[in-house]
């Protein structure tokens, strides 16, 4: 039994009973989480992709075409397998439906990846269904760079690492290829409410 | 490595966020100057934090020292600096490092350059080339804010004679009074206060990652060997 | 600049939990760009579910950590040699 800390706390608080999923604590502030550093994005070179499970290019947007599509405000709680988890925050993002409106697939997965190399996996299925956005407005400000700004990706009902930052694209795959944590040890699919965190979860 | 018990024996502030936690840490094998420890406060509830924190005080030295810079927003600090007592027990686990140590047993000069909290573990390796009599030339070059940002302000002046020299440079200071170094540590201030490349300094750096890239570059700017210096980086902050 | 990482020093006291060296004075050669140097001074990435480790050179990522309660989950096929000094056990 480790040695206990009189009065030591941490920065969390405690939560409500059933507002947040098993093994969470509520934050006050927005922790930054980064497997690097961030990227340095500038519009004119943005671009998001969706590449089909043939490898042809099935859609694709510069920023402005992006920033023209319907976009939608979202109320969403937000859960991160290190255990924070932040409720009702407010994002701005396109629909992942609107983006992959058109798009003709027999893909069952996604791999979504980023600048700087990061990737993670999901059902698509799981960023439908008015389930997914690339978000590019948090709080009503611009999405900051060190939260994923220009736009991250936001799947609310699993953990928050599958909420890409600094999204750039979404690769359509019939087989499932585990991402940047899926692949060392995180679980595959990452439920919260089923306290999905690792392999043996 | 396993985690130690460690129990607060005193508390020394230093500055307005620094404090000095005197420690007696059981099953202490002893540490070489430079080295850090990993601290782990468990709350009762089991939930844990865990930070790395550089060593103060010489090997050899009666007890533990670690100076704490509190970062209003961390999670282990606040309760280090400012609810720690006498005492206060926590887990300790160390010492850790081998590369960012200066044992004293060359005569090489040694050139410190310390960025805010980064002169700890520099004070460790400044007291231990007093308490053992190294004749090797030491000059620590430590860069804070204000005056009173400064850490171990007293210690120093106590430490500095004619082969173990300490410069401050101050980046904030508004006072006129001040007469001395003002602004960042770079290449021209490391030049005049270092010694020439040729004399191949043992070269140590430790503060915000990017005070120590700034200092790391400047110095194999000016010739210095990459491997002759030693850095730590401490995050966005400082610790 | 990238203010956030620590490097090879913060993350030794985890590492030690696994390795029986210690990890500051081993070095690494990067198998994305071939560049050897010192673990003391790789970047390290550690607010994040994982640590990471990165080349000082390229950025490259050399080793992912995860650690659960119940095991450990190390990646470490960015390294492409590892060397240790004799002498170095923890």
């Amino acid at each position: 039994m480790p040695i206990v800390s009189r009065g030591f706390q941490g920065r969390r608080r405690q939560p409500g009973a059933g507002l947040v999923p098993p093994g969470q604590y509520l934050v006050d502030d927005f922790p930054v989480l980064s497997a690097g550093p961030t990227p340095d994005i500038r519009l004119e070179d943005w671009d998001f992709t969706i590449v089909d499970e043939t490898g042809g290019v099935a859609a694709r947007w510069t920023w402005q075409e992006f920033r023209s599509l319907p976009a939608e405000e979202v109320t969403v709680d937000i859960h991160c397998v290190t255990k924070w988890s932040k409720l009702g925050t407010r994002w701005e993002g396109v629909a992942v439906d609107t983006l992959l409106e058109g798009v003709d697939t027999a893909a069952e997965f996604a791999v979504a990846f980023s600048d700087g190399g990061y990737t993670t996996n999901l059902p698509l299925e799981d960023l439908l269904g008015g389930r997914a956005w690339v978000a590019f407005g948090f709080e009503g400000e611009d999405l900051e760079p060190e939260h994923g700004g220009p736009a991250r990706l936001l799947v609310p009902h699993l953990y928050f690492w599958k909420s890409a930052k600094w999204v750039r694209g979404l690769r359509l795959a019939e087989q499932d290829e585990p991402g940047f944590w899926e692949s060392v040890g995180y679980h595959n699919y990452g439920d919260p409410w089923r306290e999905q965190r690792y392999w043996d979860d | 490595m396993r985690w130690l018990e460690a129990t607060v024996a005193e508390t020394v502030p230093e500055t307005a966020r620094t404090v000095t936690l005197r420690l007696d840490v059981g099953d202490w094998r002893g540490h070489r100057a430079g080295q850090h420890v990993d601290v782990r406060l468990t709350a009762e509830d089991g939930y844990a934090a865990q930070r790395s924190y550089s060593i103060a005080s010489p090997p050899g030295a009666d007890r533990v020292e670690l100076t704490v810079e509190r970062i209003d927003d961390g999670e282990v600090s606040p309760w280090l600096t400012t609810d720690a007592d006498v005492g206060d027990q926590f887990e300790l686990r160390g010492p850790i490092g081998g590369w960012f140590v200066w044992d004293g047993d060359d005569t090489t000069p040694v050139l410190l350059v310390g960025g805010g909290s980064g002169v700890v573990p520099l004070m460790a390796m400044l007291r231990h080339h007093a308490a053992s009599g190294s004749t090797a030339a030491m000059h620590l070059v430590y860069s804070a804010r204000t005056l009173g940002d400064v850490i171990y302000r007293q210690g120093l002046e106590a430490l500095a004679s004619p082969h173990r020299a300490v410069t401050l440079t101050l980046t904030r200071e508004s006072s006129p009074d001040w007469g001395g170094h003002r602004g960042r540590v770079d290449a021209d201030l490391l030049a005049d206060l270092g010694w020439p490349p040729s004399v191949r300094p043992h070269c140590y750096v430790c503060g915000p990652t990017p005070f120590v890239e700034v200092v790391a570059d400047a110095l194999v700017g000016l010739g210095h060997e990459p491997a002759r210096v030693r850095t730590e980086r401490f995050g966005p902050t400082g610790g | 600049m990238d203010t956030s990482p620590l490097d090879g020093n913060g993350i030794a006291g985890a590492l030690g939990e696994l390795f029986a060296f210690d990890v500051t004075m081993a070095a690494t050669t990067c198998a994305h760009c071939r560049h050897t140097q010192p673990m003391a001074d790789l970047r390290a990435y550690v607010r994040a579910p994982g640590i990471v480790l990165r080349c000082a050179s390229c950025g490259g990522v050399q080793l992912r950590l995860v650690q659960s309660t119940e095991r450990a989950w190390l990646d470490v096929r960015g390294i492409q040699m590892l060397q240790v000094p004799a002498g170095t056990t923890v």
